[in-house]
């Protein structure tokens, strides 16, 4: 029954045993590299990453269960993979002359993230209940340590909120998969489907059901589980934050994504409800108290919540057969929108950032356009992406999410999306209005890789928005 | 004869009782002994159920819950000990550098 391991099943995870393993060895190699030359572990932590990228790319096409059934290689996993490890990269790039800047260069910085990437990736590969617990552990683990790694007394107490908290979510999973178990006597995600459908209602595994929602909830920031995000994202060093907003959030959608979408069909009829609630939610309440927030890494966390109820919305139709395709493909494309203009987002906001959190306010932006023309015409393509305005990508990814929504017959909810994206206008155009029509003298650093993101990540979100079938084909292929 | 519905019952309560002392406790540390309450209250209904289905899935779901719990208290300690150093006071109400 249980076989030994093939090359089969080692070819599935082959991605994430070359990181983990390069992270393993980059952890001893960088005691021997001088405290004042970590920018190597940078550069060796991002080869590490690029190798597992491009091995992913040649994975592309594929599609094989393995280790019996615990994690799958799919279109799916890839895609998510991709995007993931993408986000290593811009993590690594963000922080290689911030933390030089800060005084807070430590090897263990990159080593950290690797090792968090490494549980991202297993989360979008697991098929298995168990797989899941362990990968989310492996990716919110590193991630206490890096919001606190900068040794402040506001990155400390983030670090430690960020810990209790995400510890709580997890107790939450944990139990939430006991009662999954209990009810249906597996905890692979097909037979649960399985034994669902083939049972009577049963009052254990809808409880199961909700209590992993509530866990994941926490983890990409849905509220009414949001208390954290603020503070912990204010208070960790700027390119953890960026890295956190995109990496757990992408990995945490992933999850929830292939969980609900192969185990839980059967309970669609009330959790489309529940999950219609908390996605309203999370958009009202998080624009809304983003309106009156003057800190922008606060400002951004507000708006991290906002568009986490905008991913959501792809799950509320996730138990209609013929529209569940597509919502899960909006959904991917969406997360990839959000992530190119997150990262875009916070390597300006990184640019204007001084020590001892100066440069952090709305009102350090004024002027910017003056001075600096490109960089506050980068910030303006981003904040036009987050607000879901042409011609950007996150324009093109709210369409794409209100017509799968619309599709499954929940206008409802497509309104408040439209409404809230209007409300959300007002904070997001506060900064650009900051930049273009007040008066100021702001400086920037100028430091190529922090540049080179800046680029790279405002010329995807205007290109790519020009054709955008190539990516949502991409998408569409992705879903299982 | 004692059924399995007494396990389950048993960590349902377990499980309340931590998720409660998480929301009502001001000291971190007693915070963290509620969450590995809830962990373990998990752990309670996994064997209970894991012997009515005679699997080993839950027993073997024990072992890796144990073990990321005590990958869990060293990095939570480690952050505790760190904020206690610079505030000489680990109150959670007294974490409020972070405001807006």
């Amino acid at each position: 029954m249980i076989t030994p391991p093939t090359f089969t099943d080692f070819y599935t995870l082959i991605p994430y045993l070359i990181l983990t393993v390069w992270a393993c060895v980059l952890l001893l190699v960088d005691l021997f590299i001088p405290k004042n030359r970590k920018s190597i572990t940078a550069i060796l932590a991002s080869v590490g990453i690029a190798v597992s990228l491009g091995y992913t790319v040649t994975q592309i096409g594929f599609k094989s269960p393995g280790f019996n059934n615990m994690v799958a290689l799919d279109g799916f996993s890839t895609f998510a993979n991709i995007l993931l490890l993408v986000s290593g990269l811009f993590g690594i790039a963000l922080a290689y002359g911030y933390a030089k800047r800060m005084n807070i260069e430590r090897g263990e910085y990159y080593t950290l993230l690797l090792f968090s990437v490494t549980g991202m990736m297993l989360m979008a590969q697991a098929t298995d209940l168990i797989i899941v617990f362990l990968a989310l552990e492996l990716l919110s683990i590193p991630l206490y340590v890096l919001s606190a790694i900068s040794r402040r007394i506001e990155a400390e107490e983030s670090g430690v909120k960020y810990f209790l908290l995400g510890a709580f979510a997890s107790g939450f999973v944990v139990y939430g998969i006991a009662l999954i178990y209990g009810a249906t006597g597996s905890t692979a995600l097909n037979d649960i489907f399985f034994a669902a459908s083939s049972g009577d209602f049963s009052l254990l595994l809808s409880i199961g059901a909700a209590l992993l929602l509530v866990g994941f909830g926490f983890k990409v920031a849905a509220v009414p589980f949001h208390m954290w995000t603020p503070d912990v994202y204010q208070g960790a060093p700027t390119p953890v934050t960026a890295f956190m907003s995109s990496g757990a959030k992408i990995a945490g959608f992933v999850a929830l994504f292939r969980v609900f979408t192969i185990s839980f069909p059967t309970l669609a009829a009330d959790l489309t409800n529940v999950l219609w609630v908390l996605s309203a939610l999370t958009m009202i309440v998080g624009n809304f108290v983003a309106l009156s927030q003057s800190n922008i890494k606060r400002l951004l966390a507000y708006s991290a919540i906002a568009q986490a109820g905008y991913i959501l919305m792809a799950f509320v139709p996730y138990g209609i057969k013929e529209v569940a395709p597509v919502a899960v493909a909006s959904g991917l494309f969406y997360l990839v929108a959000y992530t190119v203009s997150n990262f875009g987002t916070w390597a300006v906001v990184i640019a204007l950032e001084k020590a001892e959190n100066k440069g952090l306010e709305l009102d350090d932006y004024a002027g910017l356009a003056k001075k600096y023309p490109a960089l506050a015409i980068a910030m303006t393509i981003f904040m036009l992406s987050l607000i879901g305005f042409p011609p950007t990508l996150g324009m093109v990814g709210k369409f794409y999410l209100f017509r799968a929504v619309m599709d499954g017959g929940f206008v409802g909810l497509a309104i408040i999306g439209v409404l809230t994206s209007v409300v959300s206008a007002y904070y997001y155009l506060r900064v650009v209005v900051n930049m273009y029509m007040k008066e100021g003298d702001p400086t920037i650093e100028n430091e190529t890789w922090l540049n080179f993101t800046t680029a790279i990540t405002a010329i995807v979100t205007v290109v790519v928005s020009l054709v955008p079938n190539i990516l949502f084909l991409l998408a569409s292929t992705a879903v299982f | 004869m004692v059924t399995v519905d007494y396990y389950v019952a048993l960590s349902a309560i377990l499980f309340t009782i931590g998720a409660l002392g998480v929301l009502s406790r001001r000291n971190p540390l007693i915070i963290f002994m509620s969450i590995e309450l809830m962990l373990n209250a998990a752990n309670l209904a996994f064997v209970a159920f894991a012997s009515v289905y005679e699997s080993f899935n839950g027993q073997i779901f024990v072992f890796f819950v144990i073990a990321v719990a005590a990958a869990e208290v060293a990095v939570g300690l480690a952050l505790i000990v760190e904020i206690f150093k610079s505030k000489k006071n680990i109150n959670i109400d007294d974490m409020n550098s972070l405001k807006g």
